[in-house]
C-alpha cells in the first residue's frame, strides 16, 4: 500500500514538472504576448494542479490534505483572475495579438483606437 | 439568515483545518473570533446571495468535473503546440456571445474560458465576451457552446 501510493504520488508529480516545464519552454517559443500567456496557463493549472495532488498522496494526515487543497482551490481562483487582468491591460493599452488569422480583426483594431 | 450560518460553517471549517489544535481555550478563542468576522460583516452588509452563492451548491459539483475534464484535454493540446513550436499554432482573437443573464454567471463563463488554457477572456461588455485563443479551432469550441449552456443551467 505504501509503495503504491509512493509510486501514484511520483508519477502525479513528474507529470506535474513536465508540464511546469512545458509551460516555460513555450513562454520563450511563442511568439508574442498573448500565445505567452496561453503557455503560462499550463503551468497556473494543470501543472500545479498535478504537483499538489502529487504532494496530497504524500501527506498521510488530515490538515496538511487541507491546506493542500486549499492552495489548490485559491490557485485555481486567482490564476484566472491575473491572467484576465493581464491580458485586458495589455489589451486596452493597445497591444495587438501578432498573426491573427480572422475576419474581424479589422473592427477589433477600431475598438482598441476608441478605447485607447 | 441561512447566508450567515453558510458563513459560519466556512469559517468554522476554515479555522479548524487551518489550527490542528483542539483544546478547549483554543476552540473558544476560535469561535469568538468567527463571531467577530460574522459581526463585522453583518455591519457590512456583505452577507447575503452574492458572497454566499447557495443556490449554485446543486449543480456546481457537476459541472466541477466537467471542467477539470476540460482543463486536462485543453492543456494536453497547448503542450503538444508548444512542442511542435510557433508554426502550428493559428492564434484568433473573437467576439463571442454568452446567454447568462446574472453578474454570477457571467462570471463564471469568463472565469472558466481564462482558466482552461488556449483561450483567455480579455473583454467582457454587456453580454459579448472579447476572447484570445492559441488555435483558431478553440474559439469554434466555444461558439459551440457547450460550455455556455452548461454555465446558464448553474443560473437559477
Amino acid at each position: 500500500m505504501e509503495i503504491l501510493l509512493s509510486i501514484t504520488s511520483g508519477l502525479f508529480l513528474f507529470i506535474g514538472s513536465f508540464l511546469c516545464i512545458s509551460g516555460g519552454v513555450g513562454i520563450i517559443r511563442f511568439p508574442d504576448f498573448y500565445t505567452r500567456m496561453h503557455a503560462a496557463g499550463v503551468t497556473d493549472t494543470l501543472g500545479s494542479a498535478m504537483i499538489l495532488t502529487g504532494l496530497m498522496f504524500q501527506s498521510g494526515d488530515l490538515l496538511v490534505f487541507a491546506k493542500l487543497v486549499m492552495v489548490l482551490l485559491l490557485i485555481l481562483l486567482v490564476g484566472p483572475t491575473t491572467s484576465h487582468v493581464l491580458a485586458k491591460a495589455a489589451f486596452h493599452n493597445g497591444l495587438l495579438p501578432q498573426g491573427l488569422n480572422t475576419l474581424s480583426k479589422s473592427d477589433d483594431k477600431e475598438d482598441t483606437s476608441s478605447n485607447t | 439568515m441561512k447566508h450567515t450560518i453558510s458563513l459560519f460553517v466556512t469559517l468554522a471549517a476554515f479555522w479548524l483545518f487551518n489550527s490542528g489544535h483542539y483544546n478547549l481555550l483554543i476552540l473558544s478563542l476560535g469561535l469568538v473570533s468567527i463571531a467577530f468576522i460574522i459581526f463585522i460583516a453583518d455591519k457590512m452588509d456583505v452577507v447575503d446571495q452574492e458572497s454566499q452563492p447557495l443556490y449554485l451548491s446543486r449543480n456546481i459539483f457537476g459541472y466541477y468535473f466537467w471542467l477539470i475534464k476540460e482543463i486536462i484535454k485543453a492543456n494536453s493540446t497547448v503542450v503538444k503546440h508548444i512542442w511542435l513550436g510557433k508554426k502550428s499554432i493559428s492564434p484568433a482573437l473573437r467576439r463571442i456571445n454568452i446567454s447568462q443573464e446574472t453578474d454570477m454567471g457571467k462570471v463564471i463563463y469568463a472565469n472558466s474560458i481564462t482558466l482552461t488554457p488556449g483561450t483567455v477572456a480579455i473583454d467582457l461588455v454587456e453580454d459579448e465576451i472579447l476572447v484570445h485563443a492559441l488555435i483558431a479551432k478553440d474559439i469554434d469550441s466555444l461558439e459551440n457552446g457547450e460550455m455556455d449552456r452548461r454555465v446558464t443551467l448553474l443560473e437559477i
